[in-house]
């Protein structure tokens, strides 16, 4: 994307005309690909023709090109800051350091050590995601007192502003540490690495982590945890596995909620499932009302089991 | 925007390896199926890399198109989307490619 101006360049937005069932990509709206500088200095270029210009200017500060789609595998984009001069088809002029690491490595190595830590404790850490307002915290509320006879609970509460979650988990009666993102729109292994070093969660117990309302982003961010969690209320529709795969692919178990809601609602559960099945083979199913109390035996069970499989677990 | 916090992996990469020198170009992977959307990516990094080794690097960003082979027929097939399954309707494959999220190489100023 273009910072100057927000053109899309290269995008790859596809749009299906659900009349005519065609889908065509939009391959950005400047194509031949054009900026109106600050100055009101204006250039173009087309989407297959090489070029090389200088950016010494200082007035446009990052850049977008488009390149030749003829390489079979691979399509190639860059950005440049300002300053920089270039031209294509690239020669490197200067050493080349392969680095070869995944861009999120140090997050996983310090969700590994996360895991590590809970491993060796028997606790179980699970990762609730869902869209903001699914019923994560209410759900949490109803389980705390539950559970609360059976073994020790902890919360690491992700939101991105307020303490509002946590207060009412504390009310629940479970000790809660409030993670606020500000801008960030997920938790990461080094937030709850702090939040667990805060909360001191004791051997044997339970670690909800909740994480910030979002169904795209948290899906990408391992925190340790030895399971992750959906929940999905009846009320965002049956769509919405496919519409974020990510994040149902990543679950262990779904818990579809609010299903006390289902009478007044253009709403199939089967429809739900059988989408779940087409991105998520394996996940269990739970079909539950936070609300009610319907269905949260049947939560409770796969806690315990999942509490009980994390203490009798022998890191190899 | 989990992209601003994927390009603030890709600097810091960036700068480990550089030491201290000035980096001209930052070549990543960005598997199709990863999640992560090439064009924030972009958007993101030049003020990411302000200030950093990396602050005048080129970052050119890979796409890599995403297959999978099947575990009945043994096909190896394209994969464009999450939903895509082999034709002969196995919905049982293990993905190849198109998840990378990966820092491939930097290329050094030659004036440093």
């Amino acid at each position: 994307m273009c910072g100057t101006c927000g053109c899309a360049g290269d995008a790859k937005a596809t749009l299906l005309n659900l009349q005519t069932g065609t889908a065509t990509e939009i391959a950005g709206v400047h194509n031949p690909h054009e900026h109106v500088h600050a100055d009101g200095t204006r250039h173009s270029h087309a989407r297959d023709e090489p070029h090389s210009h200088a950016h010494d200017d200082n007035h446009h500060r990052d850049h977008d090109h488009d390149h030749a789609h003829d390489d079979g595998h691979q399509h190639q984009r860059h950005a440049h800051a300002p300053g920089s001069v270039h031209g294509d088809p690239h020669e490197p002029a200067g050493d080349v350091v392969l680095i070869e690491s995944r861009i999120l490595a140090k997050n996983d190595a310090l969700a590994s050590k996360n895991r590590a830590w809970l491993a060796g404790r028997e606790i179980f850490a699970v990762n609730l995601v869902s869209s903001p307002g699914s019923g994560k915290t209410t759900l949490l509320e109803r389980t705390i007192p539950s559970l609360a006879g059976e073994m020790p609970l902890f919360v690491i509460e992700g939101d991105q502003a307020s303490d509002y979650d946590g207060e009412r988990i504390r009310k629940a009666g479970a000790p809660v540490v409030q993670i606020n993102t500000g801008a960030g729109c997920h938790l990461d292994a080094e937030m709850v690495a702090r939040g667990l070093s805060e909360l001191k969660p004791s051997a044997r117990s339970i670690v909800f982590i909740e994480n910030v309302g979002n169904l795209v982003c948290p899906a990408l961010f391992d925190l340790g945890e030895r399971a992750k969690v959906v929940i999905f209320s009846v009320t965002e529709g049956e769509d919405k596995p496919l519409k974020y795969p990510h994040m149902f692919r990543a679950a262990s178990l779904i818990v579809i909620n609010k299903i006390d809601l289902v009478p007044h609602l253009d709403f199939s559960l089967q429809q739900t499932i059988d989408n779940v099945r087409l991105v998520n083979r394996d996940a269990a199913v739970l079909e539950v009302s936070a609300r009610t109390g319907e269905g949260l035996e049947a939560w409770r069970d796969w806690l315990c089991a999942e509490a009980a499989a994390a203490r009798e677990f022998v890191p190899l | 925007m989990h992209e601003l916090a994927i390009t603030c992996g890709i600097v810091e990469l960036v700068a480990k390896a550089a030491k201290g020198r000035k980096v001209a170009r930052v070549t990543v992977e960005i598997g199709k199926l990863s999640g992560v959307v090439p064009d924030v990516v972009a958007f993101c990094f030049p003020e990411v890399a302000r200030g950093t080794e990396a602050e005048a690097a080129f970052l050119e960003i890979c796409e890599i198109d995403a297959a999978a082979r099947c575990d009945l027929c043994g096909a190896e097939f394209a994969t464009p989307s999450m939903l895509t399954t082999c034709r002969c309707g196995s919905l049982l494959f293990q993905r190849l490619a198109g998840e990378e999220l990966n820092v491939r190489s930097i290329e050094l100023d030659e004036a440093m």
